[in-house]
């Protein structure tokens, strides 16, 4: 854009330049702040506290791994459910649905990420857990109980319910974004396709080829939010430090834990312990939405080179 | 420009930098800020809201975060009382000039969901421990069918319930076990936030919490505050005490755990009364504290504070019994009024 | 194949009336014009949730007095300069920024602004917020003002504007309803934060008019409610929520209805 050169400008520009700056500041600010307060554990623990399996704080034992595991497996079981609940949607949507019926459905999916996350985990309480124990749970244990994973108590509070509320958070993202990309693919592509003969089923195989690593930027970016996600799981999960095969059991995550018992650690070290394990998310958060924007906007530019 | 001045105008006049123990808001109201135990939750509540009918400009706002919370931001000043069943160590208490002013007794109870029992369980401290350490699996496992033997014990899972966060309640039921059991001692121990053994349990946070979850999840049980169990009708056990009877948790019995001690109650009156002596005595009763810096920076506001604690160990005494703790000895109420006299604001004795 | 992906997006949609239903149905019993006004009182005796309306109402006021100038401020920059290495940085660490959990942000200002002030307050709680929403907002504005066509700024500036006035006169205006739309939703996803609320907030059972105090919130309180044993304070976190649903609902549906195409 061309200066003009007016004093106007200049200080329009400052002023501009330093509401910006103020997110930089902000960044800035938050990484010093955790990466100073978590030099305590640091330096008692090392590398340690990454792979440490206890969490004692009465003995000022630290080990971060239950949260991480329960962080991980957690958002893994969402993406599995939610995945190819996604991409059904948005393929429905943008290459089944007609316009009429498209943009309704689609409007009351995105409703979906508007609720919030103290509401899902209401409802998670009163209505998911008990579904989840007096049904879902009985059906797994019954038919897939052999697995270690569906053994154990059922209370329905847990690992698996935790899972399930985090799928129904980050379905409607993944759909969104995995819309947008495959609007992107130019319809000389489908038109390409069918002119060759292919089904309609066979079209959208390809179109969902072409947008393959764009998808995966969407599951990303699901992934990122899931491992956020902190006062439904916080709700339903049990936060118990606890690393089990069995998903009835219940788990912790590190937001969750950071959400029960930042208020009340009393000595550095405690409080070090758990700010570092913040400090742990942030940096897991921030490489997988790095990640995935990379994907997601390397589509767009492929499809329009 | 106009941020400085809506910022201005959106502060109560209490200068930042200055926590809520220092100069009170313009206008003849005092605010004063609690935080701490979910244990004697109940009876503040109703304190604070029948204290604040009498006194209508003390503004008294009590909120639940857990003993360790409490205990957090009354030395870090976030708080103008903190409250904890379990007194402070030596260590923590060391140089922060706090004082413990017991204000009632109450009691941990066991309770559990299980709707097809007719009459309440009897649990030894032994089959609570293998309980909680994840021995006794099952209801009608042999060792609690021993203790109840005309009770029809369903053979479902147990889910013990425990807390996740830092407790004074935890303290005074681990306290109790350890004391009882020496298995217990080793291997878990006494404190807010012992090392429970993984894989054992639902944690949930706060008394509300612990009471939900029970609430909640069939064949579970729970150590929660009596009140709490009283108020969501749900079943509380009898426990062994150290004279072998089986004792239901009740205002007399409460009570009859705390007389054993008084007399030796030490100067601080920081005492943990559990497995005490004598025959109806309920084995995990436990007095309960508010935490206050024996100096108040703000004077104004610790008259307030000496004022609603001196009701509240006497004219509040009266609303215990209807939410089901127990009064202070009389002996402990004299030695916490010496206590409270001996709050000073800068420098002056606050009670006269 | 349609079949199944039908099923997909009905199953989706279920879900969404599944959620509603169950706070329609299980709030509307308890709301009352007393429940709307009153404040927490001891289990049994009634109380409402008058207080942490008005709480959150006053943080999210503090967030977007803080927040949205900031974030448009951010989002015209980004638009109009941001093409050098500064504008990259911004950009990236805005996207990052929105990416962080929002409990990280609470532990943030928990440090910066608790810790020293000595206590809880809605200005620690209105800051966290305006921090969730500076990056939604600068990347929202950004994109509406890239959409304004180069046409209408070059017509101006042949007309002899400073460019300044170009961006103030021209493009910001043409770009409100964008604008306004982007500010509106991060006000609505602002509205529904608790993990921020917890330590910098805390909560409080009065009424607060200023912001040095601990302030109640309806997010915090519906929490505290649904964790909580006693089946009236869970009814109460149902017809809470029924207010913080009608409100997020209601934003999200005007902007749907502000943005619809035109033809």
């Amino acid at each position: 854009m061309a200066q003009t050169g007016t004093t106007g400008d200049k200080v329009f520009r400052t002023v501009l330049f330093i509401t910006a700056a103020i997110i930089v500041v902000i960044m800035a600010a938050m990484i010093f702040m955790m990466v100073w307060n978590s030099l305590p554990t640091i330096k008692t623990f090392g590398l340690n506290f990454l792979i440490g399996r206890e969490w004692k704080p009465a003995e000022s034992v630290f080990g971060a791994l239950p949260f991480i595991y329960g962080t991980i497996v957690s958002s893994v079981i969402a993406l599995i459910i939610s995945v190819p609940l996604s991409l059904g949607i948005a393929i429905f949507l943008v290459e089944q649905a007609p316009k009429k019926i498209a943009t309704p459905i689609a409007f009351m999916v995105e409703l979906l990420a508007a609720i919030p996350s103290v509401v899902y985990g209401l409802w998670g309480i009163f209505v998911l857990a008990p579904f989840v124990r007096d049904y879902l749970g009985v059906f797994l244990e019954k038919y897939l109980g052999w697995l270690p994973l569906f053994q154990g108590r059922l209370t329905g509070i847990g690992m698996l319910t935790g899972g399930i509320i985090l799928a129904l958070m980050i379905t409607p993202i993944i759909t969104a974004v995995v819309r947008d990309i495959l609007e992107v693919v130019p319809t000389q592509q489908r038109e390409a396709a069918l002119a060759l003969g292919a089904t309609k089923w066979e079209t959208t195989q390809i179109v969902l080829g072409n947008a393959a690593s764009g998808i995966a930027g969407a599951v990303i970016l699901g992934l990122g939010r899931a491992l956020g996600e902190t006062m439904a799981v916080t709700m339903v999960i049990g936060n118990s430090p606890q690393i089990s095969a069995s998903l009835f059991e219940p788990a912790y995550t590190i937001a969750s834990v950071l959400a029960a018992n930042f208020a009340e650690a009393t000595d550095e070290l405690y409080l070090s312990a758990l700010i570092e394990i913040g400090l742990v998310l942030f940096l897991v958060t921030f490489v997988v939405n790095a990640f995935a924007k990379l994907l997601v906007s390397r589509v767009g530019k492929r499809m329009h080179a | 420009m106009i941020f400085t001045v809506v910022l201005g105008l959106a502060c109560s006049g209490q200068p930042l930098g200055q926590s809520n123990g220092s100069t009170s808001t313009g206008g003849g109201e005092i605010r004063l800020q609690g935080s701490g135990a979910s244990f004697p939750k109940p009876i503040y509540e109703k304190w604070v809201n029948e204290y604040g009918k009498i006194n209508p400009n003390i503004k008294i706002d009590y909120q639940s975060t857990g003993s360790g919370a409490g205990q957090k931001a009354i030395i870090s000043k976030t708080a103008d009382f903190g409250a904890s069943d379990d007194p402070m160590s030596d260590e923590d208490l060391k140089d922060t000039g706090l004082l413990h002013i017991p204000t009632v007794l109450g009691a941990v109870v066991l309770t559990y969901n299980l709707p097809v029992l007719k009459e309440p369980l009897k649990l030894s401290p032994e089959v609570i421990s293998d309980i909680y350490l994840g021995k006794i699996k099952r209801w009608n496992a042999e060792q609690i069918r021993k203790d109840n033997p005309n009770v029809n014990l369903p053979d479902t899972e147990i889910s013990p319930i425990y807390r996740a966060d830092s407790s004074g309640t935890t303290a005074v039921f681990t306290d109790f076990l350890s004391k009882t059991v020496s298995e217990w001692k080793e291997k878990v121990g006494a404190d807010k936030q012992p090392s429970w053994i993984t894989g054992v349990g639902v944690g949930a946070k706060g008394n509300d919490g612990v009471m939900g979850q029970v609430k909640n999840i069939p064949n579970s049980i729970g150590y929660v505050e009596i009140a709490f169990a009283k108020a969501n009708n749900l079943p509380t056990a009898l426990i062994r005490n150290k004279a072998g009877e089986f004792v239901e948790a009740n205002l007399d019995n409460i009570s009859a755990a705390a007389a054993g001690s008084v007399a030796e109650m030490p100067e601080d009156m920081r005492v943990q009364i559990t497995n005490a002596d004598g025959a109806s005595a309920y084995p995990i009763s436990s007095y309960t504290y508010i935490l206050v810096h024996r100096d108040q920076s703000d004077a104004a506001k610790g008259k307030a504070l000496t004022d609603f604690l001196w009701w509240a160990i006497h004219d509040g005494e009266k609303f215990t019994k209807d939410l089901h703790y127990a009064s202070l000895p009389d002996e402990v109420v004299k030695k916490a009024e010496a206590k409270i006299n001996s709050m000073t604001g800068g420098g002056k004795p606050l009670r006269q | 194949m349609t079949t199944i992906t039908a099923a997909c997006a009905v199953f989706a949609i279920a879900v969404l009336l599944i959620i509603l239903s169950y706070i329609a149905v299980r709030g509307l019993s308890s709301i009352s014009l007393q429940f709307l006004i009153d404040t927490p009182k001891p289990v049994g005796e009634g109380g409402g949730i008058g207080n942490a309306i008005l709480g959150s109402v006053m943080m999210t006021l503090l967030a977007c007095v803080i927040g949205l100038p900031i974030g448009i401020g951010a989002g015209v920059y980004l638009a109009e300069f941001g093409e050098n290495l500064f504008g990259k940085t911004v950009r990236f660490l805005a996207d990052t920024l929105i990416g962080v959990p929002s409990i990280i942000i609470g532990i943030f200002i928990y440090t910066l602004i608790v810790l020293p002030m000595g206590r809880q307050s809605g200005l620690a709680g209105g800051l966290a917020l305006a921090i969730i929403m500076i990056p939604i907002v600068a990347r929202t504005t950004e994109e509406m003002i890239r959409l304004v066509p180069n046409s209408m700024r070059e017509g101006a500036l042949a007309l002899g504007a400073p460019q300044w006035r170009v961006t103030w006169n021209i493009v910001l205006p043409a770009a409100s309803t964008g604008i306004a739309t982007g500010a509106m939703l991060a006000i609505a996803r602002i509205s529904g934060e608790t993990a921020p609320l917890l330590f910098t907030a805390l909560n409080s059972r009065f009424y607060n008019y200023f912001y040095d105090q601990p302030m109640a919130s309806l997010t915090v309180q519906i929490f505290n409610y649904a964790t909580g044993p006693f089946d009236v304070e869970h009814k109460m976190a149902w017809a809470a929520t029924l207010i913080l649903i009608t409100l997020i609902l209601a934003i999200n549906i005007l902007v749907r209805f502000l943005t619809r195409k035109r033809f």
